[in-house]
């Protein structure tokens, strides 16, 4: 029992700890990518290369001078970054991270709880994430940041139900399983989600874009007509949990974006390698192959996600709930019945 | 009457089916700033790297020395009555007995001042001065943050006995030369300077 405790905590901190570090270096090479699309250098100073950039951040935010307004409701106003910052990172939790480990005889999950339900979970987490941006722009007793505040929740809002039909044709064209650790087994041996659902995974990564508020669907934060958003008001490190948490957020939507479409920590002819390699079932190297895969491809579509924010403008309100409503939405309907079509000739559902 | 044929007729067609799609476009688009990464970042490091200069840059002013060391600048205020920005001001001192290796001829500025922001950089004080005393030189005038301590003094300005600095790509000899030439406009200024200063 003790055991179990020990690994199940030391689980929650390296991954609490993981993403973290992914959050703080996915700022540093957001810069470096934008500077790269522009012909710039981007940060080169603190450290090798800018490498120490994140710290120095970090050491910044701290020292700004901490300013809660007089006419802010003073608990929702703390409330709101730290609901944000926990949303963010709980998502992690479901999210397989390598193939179980088999130490002295005992089977360790590199994850840190496999629930039946996972995805639901997601999707319930995902939608709690609004509150804290919501309850943050409320606080704040100012217009712009109510206005971004409104913003944030109806856009996540409307994307919340194209992402989660998606899901639905995911699910059943994977077998049935809510749990994220049987959606990433099904996809052993290079077969792929997103060879089966294209068109689910398009639309599921464009809500996943709007998720995370990022550009072209940043208008919560629209620097050009909000001031700063839901976070105007904010600053110190109340601001940086805003800002950390979204990189978080980033973080862990790639993760399940390849998690649940691109096989997770599976690549192909990943048997055939480790046979090659002569490793065993619950190797730790077959883990941290797998760790290293999917870390890669998450690092593969957070580099997607900054091409996109710096090669397409803003969305228009108005464009923004036509894309999801009227689009999005029916797409992701006829996703759903081309699914259940295709699976039922397929064989794999029984009326 | 068509000046140009830059001229585009606009059309309101309806879009076609891959455009209302946008994702053709966004591929385009997304393809260009991917071009991008591939291409040589023209930043220039600054403290570590520097732009080169051209040889004949016009950067902080220097009052020049003679070979004996002497301050070659008369105070004949040519300089300042060349500069289009007005930023140059002086005054006169007389040079007493046992001074002759500080100040060459018997008339000295007591005080020579340039404020380097107003200063335009354009080098007609170097043009205008007779004694070549004044040079612009490829240094870069410091940044400081008071205004007051942007008017260099004579302390600034006068070269160091033991830290000349050389000037010879801007005193070549058809610049000198060209000073010679008379009849042109600052030499004859001067020359009419002369003749006032001779009636008194």
């Amino acid at each position: 029992m003790t055991a179990f405790i020990i690994y199940k905590a030391l689980m929650c901190i390296g991954v609490f700890v993981l993403c973290l570090a992914a959050a703080a270096y996915s700022t540093l090479w957001e810069r470096k990518f934008a500077a790269f699309l522009q012909d710039r250098k981007g940060p080169s100073r603190a450290g090798w290369g800018g490498i120490l950039q994140p710290l120095a951040d970090g050491v910044k935010m701290f020292m700004k001078e901490e300013i809660i307004p007089n006419v802010s409701n003073r608990s929702l106003f703390i409330l709101g970054p730290c609901l944000f910052m926990v949303t963010a990172v709980i998502t992690s939790s479901v999210i397989p991270w390598a193939k179980p480990v088999m130490i002295n005889g005992q089977v360790y999950d590199l994850q840190i709880t496999d629930i039946n339900i996972g995805v639901i979970y997601l999707l319930g987490v995902a939608s709690i994430g609004v509150y804290g941006i919501m309850i943050g722009g409320w606080a704040s007793n100012n217009k712009f940041a109510l206005l971004g505040a409104v913003r944030a929740s109806s856009q996540m809002i409307s994307y919340e139900i194209p992402m989660g039909i998606a899901l639905i044709a995911l699910i059943i064209s994977s077998g049935g399983s809510l749990s994220l650790k049987e959606i990433v087994e099904g996809q052993d041996a290079g077969f792929a989600n997103f060879i089966w659902q294209p068109l689910g995974f398009l639309i599921f990564f464009i809500c996943a874009l709007a998720e995370t508020n990022r550009a072209p669907f940043d208008l919560p934060e629209c620097e050009t007509e909000l001031v700063g958003g839901y976070h105007t008001e904010y600053s110190s490190m109340k601001l940086g949990l805003y800002l950390f948490a979204e990189y978080i957020n980033m973080f862990i939507s790639s993760a399940i974006i390849a998690t649940m479409y691109f096989g997770g920590y599976n690549f192909p002819f990943a048997a055939e390698l480790y046979d090659k390699l002569g490793l065993a079932d619950g190797s730790v190297w077959i883990s941290l192959i797998g760790f290293g895969v999917l870390i890669a491809k998450i690092f593969g579509f957070v580099c997607l996600f900054m091409w996109i924010r710096w090669t397409l403008p803003r969305f228009r309100y108005d464009q923004l709930m036509n894309l999801g409503w009227k689009t999005l939405l029916p797409l992701s309907l006829f996703n759903l019945a081309l699914t259940i079509v295709i699976e039922y000739f397929r064989g794999n559902i029984h009326f | 009457m068509q000046l140009t044929n830059r001229k585009v007729v606009v059309s309101k067609k309806e879009q076609s089916f891959a455009e209302k799609l946008y994702l053709p476009a966004i591929a385009k688009g997304m393809m260009i700033t991917a071009s991008h990464l591939f291409k040589k970042s023209p930043t220039i490091n600054y403290p570590e790297q520097k732009r080169p200069i051209a040889p004949v840059f016009r950067g902080q002013h220097v009052l020049k020395r003679d070979e004996n060391g002497a301050e070659r600048c008369t105070s004949c205020g040519m300089c300042a009555v060349a500069c289009p920005a007005e930023a140059i001001t002086m005054t006169s001192g007389e040079r007493k007995k046992g001074e002759e290796h500080l100040y060459r001829e018997e008339k000295y500025a007591a005080t020579y001042e340039i404020d380097m922001l107003r200063c335009i950089f354009c080098g007609l004080c170097e043009e205008a001065c007779p004694k070549e005393a004044i040079f612009l030189t490829d240094r870069l005038v410091d940044t400081e943050f008071e205004r007051r301590d942007f008017i260099y003094g004579k302390d600034k300005l006068v070269e160091k006995i033991d830290q000349r600095i050389d000037v010879t790509k801007r005193q070549t000899p058809e610049v000198l030369a060209f000073k010679k030439i008379p009849g042109l406009k600052h030499n004859e200024l001067f020359d009419k300077k002369l003749d006032k200063g001779n009636k008194h």
